[in-house]
């Protein structure tokens, strides 16, 4: 089976969401990437040096700058025509291109997978992970969302992948790209953390979440995140949200504050190695799933944490 | 301009699943169902855009068993002005479902198309995307914003890095993300008034699609269940843990 996968970028490099997605394509067939972007070459020359991948299809166009799907999608199902199966992240780039590609291929997506069972039978999480399904799809060819926690990732060297340049149909103009607000931030990126520091509700305010999480996370340089409660409050941005409908994680240790561990919260982390709770209500459901738990007051708990460290 | 919000009834999303003993899927004889919350915040916007006066008519459309006519009608008490229901028994996969929402959309011709991100059943995130594509439409998925201006929308999106905005030419596909809106509840008055709205009872031979799955499941069973651990009773003992974990030096 020969598998495209589509590399996550930023036009500079290659995304760690990409490598676990090659890792679940390799366990199908043979690895092709697509790079799609705009002055994105370098990525390109990166994307070939993974462990495993044969072809790397690089699509430099203005109307790809910032991966519009209604622009990357045809491209995709051209490509396909040579190809058996599409694998994307499921990162929100990955969701928002993989299912318009579907359709056009007539087929249906299996979203998420945590797992290849075999080349057509696959096993995803549904009802936020509270019921792991396995599926079997009678489509010719496949379209997959990739659960980057449950797939190690490919080694950035080894591979020797050659680089062929593909043109899309260009700017489909339907849509078009207006501005974004990206956060910029020293600390690791949630989703390939090895330890995270969570706030919730509990913790109050913006104000608290900084004076709080951030110093604890910065002394064992570890991501922050957050809860939907904490995000909906204004305590910190959207990407910050963990859970069912936000970034799902997996770090060697989670350190939730002031989190009541709702199971759409529990969705996203609950495969963390070690899950540390600090919460005042001993009867929260946090405490079910935690490895370690402390019952008190997180304003004091965490600053004696942070000198004891 | 007309408004189509696509709504699924699904296990309320503060019941905790239960999966059949025989492997065969989630147990939903009588538990309750609701309205899936990211379609309640559907349907929110859509109203809000008819009280701007953007929207001139808001059409809630559900395809599933008989039932979903109740979740239509809290739409329609939410203050939609009328329904679809496309009654089919057993599963709609996404692909499906999109398929019977483009042919609707033909018949009515709306300018938007206001969907959910993901229904919390199947966790899919799928059908909104696939309708745009069926349609040939623009779409702007999982917003948090949404302004109609002319012939075009722009629509902020909740993307890893933070925020998006894109503008999209008319007629588009939207799909909300929670933070868009706070759905209102529908008052008692609404609740008696939607009963008389009009509700349009459909199958989908009416539309000629298809509805044959193309994945099957083969098993659905429970996670591995992860073992509540301990609890320590001081800083001290939860630094001496955080030590031997190797978090801290
Ligand atoms: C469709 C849908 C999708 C959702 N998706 C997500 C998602 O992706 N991610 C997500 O997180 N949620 C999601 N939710 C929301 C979820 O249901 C919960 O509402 C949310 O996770 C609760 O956040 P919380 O634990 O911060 O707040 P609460 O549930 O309010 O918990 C706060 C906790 O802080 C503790 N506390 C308070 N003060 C202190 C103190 N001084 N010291 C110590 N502890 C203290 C309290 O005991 C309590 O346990 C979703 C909900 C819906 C309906
Ligand atoms: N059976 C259905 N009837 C009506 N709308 C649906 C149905 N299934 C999915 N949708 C819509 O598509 C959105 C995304 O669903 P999904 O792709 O299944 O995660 C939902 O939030 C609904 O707006």
């Amino acid at each position: 089976m020969k598998t495209l996968v589509l590399v996550e970028h930023d036009n500079a490099s290659v995304k760690d969401a990409t490598l676990h997605t090659v890792t679940a394509a390799a366990a199908l067939g043979e690895v092709h990437l697509l790079v799609v972007g705009q002055g994105c070459a370098a990525v390109a020359d990166e994307a070939a040096k993974i462990s495993g991948v044969a072809k790397v299809h690089l699509a430099d166009d203005a109307a790809f700058a910032h991966q519009l799907p209604e622009n990357v999608a045809p491209l995709v199902v051209a490509l396909m025509a040579d190809h058996d199966a599409f694998l994307a992240p499921a990162t929100t780039t990955g969701k928002n291109i993989a299912p318009r590609v579907a359709a056009l291929l007539d087929v249906m997506q299996i979203s998420d997978i945590i797992a290849v069972d075999g080349p057509d039978s696959f096993t995803r999480p549904i009802y936020a992970g509270n019921a792991i399904a396995k599926v079997k799809t009678s489509d010719k060819k496949l379209v997959i969302t990739v659960r980057g926690t449950a797939f190690d990732k490919a080694e950035t060297s080894g591979g020797a992948g050659t680089v062929e340049a593909v043109s899309g149909s260009g700017d489909a103009g339907l849509a078009s790209f207006v501005g974004a607000e990206i956060a910029a931030s020293e600390r690791p990126e949630l989703t390939s953390a090895r330890i995270i520091v969570s706030g919730g509700r509990g913790v109050g305010s913006g104000e608290n979440y900084h004076k709080i999480i951030d110093p604890l996370a910065d002394k064992l340089g570890a991501a922050t995140g957050a809860t939907r409660a904490a995000v909906d409050a204004g305590f910190v941005p959207n990407d910050y949200q963990v859970g069912q409908t936000g970034k799902i994680v997996a770090p060697e240790v989670y350190i939730a504050v002031g989190i009541s561990g709702a199971i759409q919260h529990l969705a996203g982390m609950k495969d963390s190695k070690t899950i540390v709770a600090i919460n005042k209500d001993e009867d929260a459901p946090i405490f079910q799933v935690a490895d370690i738990g402390l019952v008190g007051d997180l304003f004091q708990i965490v600053p004696e944490l942070m000198a004891k460290l | 301009m007309k408004i189509l919000v696509p709504i699924k009834r699904v296990l309320d999303y503060n019941l905790k699943p239960r999966v059949k003993a025989d492997g065969s899927g989630i147990d939903l004889a009588n538990v309750k169902q609701s309205m899936n919350p990211f379609d309640e915040i559907a349907v929110e916007e859509a109203i809000r855009l008819k009280e701007k006066g953007v929207a001139t008519e808001v059409i809630a459309v559900s395809i599933g068993e008989p039932k979903a006519q109740e979740t239509l009608r809290t739409a329609l008490a939410m203050g939609a002005d009328r329904a679809i229901l496309v009654t089919h028994d057993g599963v709609a996969e996404p692909l499906a479902v999109a398929k019977l929402l483009k042919a609707i959309a033909d018949e009515e011709q709306p300018g938007l198309i206001v969907l959910g991100k993901q229904a919390i059943d199947d966790d899919s995130n799928q059908t909104g995307q696939m309708l745009a594509a069926l349609l040939g439409w623009a779409q702007g998925t999982f917003a948090s914003k949404v302004e109609v201006a002319g012939e075009t929308v722009n629509v902020t999106r909740e993307v890893d890095g933070g925020l998006e905005t894109v503008a999209l030419k008319l007629p588009a596909i939207v799909t909300t993300d929670l933070r868009l809106n706070e759905p209102r509840y529908a008052s008692l008055p609404n609740i008696m008034k939607a009963k008389s709205k009009p509700l349009a009872n459909k199958t989908p031979a009416d539309y000629g699609v298809d509805m044959t799955p193309r994945i099957e499941t083969l098993n659905v069973s429970e996670p591995p269940k992860r073992q509540a651990g301990i609890k320590v009773a001081s800083v001290d003992e939860l630094v001496a843990k955080l030590k031997a974990l190797g978090v801290a030096a």
